[in-house]
């Protein structure tokens, strides 16, 4: 227990404190590796929690692709910093708005679960895993055999998602030499060369 | 005090944890040492050459003398560097690398951790790599390092996505995400022949070849290609720094034969369970396995070409992806549908 516990406040500080160098560096790439270390230690805080599969898979997710791609977005961003912090005070208010907002929420989110921690229990409807089964297993079981109808609508939402933004930036421009392998490949000697029988002292 | 340290039962699961780490570690960067030597003395025999042959008998010493040379060196680090993210890259990929090794079964359940979810651990450290990479590249500060680290962190992107289609269908197979489990499904009467590199034939030269891609190794070196971007993401370094990016390299490279040994090859299963082949024990069959595919990678190397990088980038999304997720769908079918898939 006392390791665990010790586990629980080394990932639970790092992911803080990295989360909030995410807002505090100057630098934007700093950020996004602040960013991802975050997601690691979140990692940690999963395989606590006995949440194995959840982890590998945060990490194999969000850190090895999706900030993959924030960090070369970030990295080929030409970013003026004296240009972004000029508006700081101007948005100040709005930003501290939501800021006490979700801070109020939050109070209000944990007061409950202190001040009546049986009603959260009854509202959630995941059981505690009582049986054998690894939780890879058990979640494979309901995401495609209780719930697959479900899976599959998430699923074509994606793809529609996914077609409308390949539609959106695909540009097929004219006149523009591209590599035609079969046709690489299918060329043969006939095709690709002619041979002449050049008499010396005579030109073609 | 004391007392109660020992009598509280996790202090001692921890120091053997920290002794078989050890031992792993020790072990392993041995045979990297001995690996990267025979790499080189491959390359050089099929080019007719003797290859490092000065220090030591047959220069058998070659690597560790290199070591001594690197460490010895002076580290520069560029004025315009980002230097902590300079320094973290090369320590960032030599970590990564020799942590997947965690949870490798050399022989039946001799891993350090026998994790359930092994193999996704594997997957999700080695997608990891391309940080050391991206961060080794932006951090120096110049251009032919970015480039090339751009290049390699698309190129080892690419390339993960094949390889997890083609792990997808041996866990389908094994049924298993435990690296032991997974070996062990493999261990059926037709000896050798029932091990997956046969009956997912298709995908054993799809992971072959993406692990080449994904360990940036010829003929898919690119980020490294002297001629065009002179070393790409490594430009700017040398000394210690350097050295612990190519043992992060060279160790992913031992990591990606011990995972084709222990999808394709049955781990460390002897190749038939019959007296001669049954007495010899499990970890020979293992460290055997994996010196065979790596033999391969280096011959690989030695007589393979470089490919262009939009030919590398069309094997990887347009031939390698559609080729994985059919014979996903395939593999997923065949085991739903016939007498195969019927003891999970």
């Amino acid at each position: 227990m006392t390791v665990a516990a010790a586990f629980f406040y080394l990932f639970a500080s790092i992911t803080v404190a990295s989360g909030f160098m995410v807002v505090a560096s100057r630098n934007p790439v700093h950020s996004v590796l602040f960013l991802i270390l975050a997601f690691v230690n979140a990692a940690g805080l999963f395989l606590l929690l006995g949440a194995e599969f959840l982890a590998m898979i945060l990490v194999v997710v969000y850190v090895g692709a999706v900030a993959v791609l924030f960090l070369f977005v970030v990295m080929m961003l030409d970013v003026d910093f004296a240009e972004l912090r000029q508006g700081f005070l101007d948005y100040l208010p709005i930003g501290g708005l939501l800021g006490v907002i979700f801070l109020i929420e939050m109070v209000l989110f944990l007061g409950t679960y202190y001040a009546a921690p049986e009603a959260v229990h009854a509202a959630s409807t995941v059981k505690a895993a009582a049986s054998t089964l690894s939780n890879t297993e058990q979640l494979g079981r309901v995401l495609y055999t209780d719930y697959v109808f479900y899976f599959q609508t998430a699923g074509l939402v994606l793809l529609v998602a996914m077609i409308g933004a390949i539609i959106l930036t695909l540009h097929h421009k004219t006149g523009v030499k591209r590599q035609d392998i079969g046709a690489q490949v299918a060329r043969s000697k006939d095709t690709a060369m002619e041979i002449k029988s050049v008499r010396p002292g005579q030109g073609l | 005090m004391t007392q109660s340290i020992w009598t509280e039962g996790w202090f001692f699961p921890l120091l053997l944890l920290i002794a078989k780490s050890l031992l792993v570690l020790v072990v392993l960067l041995t045979y990297v040492a001995f690996a990267l030597l025979a790499d080189r003395k491959i390359w050089a025999a099929v080019q007719l050459r003797r290859g490092p042959n000065v220090v030591g008998p047959f220069g058998l010493l070659q690597s560790f003398a290199d070591l001594l040379k690197f460490v010895l060196k002076e580290p520069v680090i560029p004025s315009g560097a980002s230097k902590a993210v300079f320094l973290l890259a090369p320590i960032l990929t030599a970590t990564l690398s020799l942590a997947a090794w965690a949870v490798v079964p050399v022989a039946d359940g001799w891993a350090v951790a026998d994790l359930n979810v092994g193999i996704l651990y594997v997957f999700a450290i080695s997608s990891l790599g391309v940080y050391g990479v991206i961060m080794g590249g932006w951090a120096s500060n110049s251009k032919y390092p970015f480039l090339g680290a751009l290049r390699s962190a698309a190129q080892m992107v690419s390339y993960e996505v094949s390889i997890g289609f083609v792990i997808i269908t041996v866990l389908l197979c094994a049924g298993s995400l435990n690296l032991n489990d997974i070996i062990k499904a493999q261990d059926t009467k037709y000896g050798l022949f029932g091990w997956y590199w046969l009956p997912l034939f298709p995908m054993f030269v799809i992971f072959f070849i993406s692990a080449l891609a994904e360990t940036n190794r010829p003929p898919f070196d690119l980020p490294e290609a002297e001629s065009e971007l002179v070393a790409g993401f490594m430009v700017e370094y040398g000394s210690t720094p350097y050295m612990l990016f190519m043992l992060g390299e060279y160790v992913a490279i031992v990591m990606m034969c011990a995972l084709t040994t222990i999808l394709f090859l049955g781990g460390w299963l002897p190749p038939f369970q019959i007296a001669p082949f049954t007495l010899v024990p499990g970890i020979v069959w293992f460290v055997l396995k994996v010196s065979l595919v790596f033999f391969m990678f280096a011959m690989v190397k030695a007589f393979v070409p470089r490919y262009r990088y939009d030919q590398l980038m069309r094997l990887g999304w347009k031939v390698f992806l559609p080729i994985s997720l059919v014979m996903v769908v395939a593999v997923a079918a065949v085991l739903q549908f016939t007498s195969l898939g019927g003891v999970h």
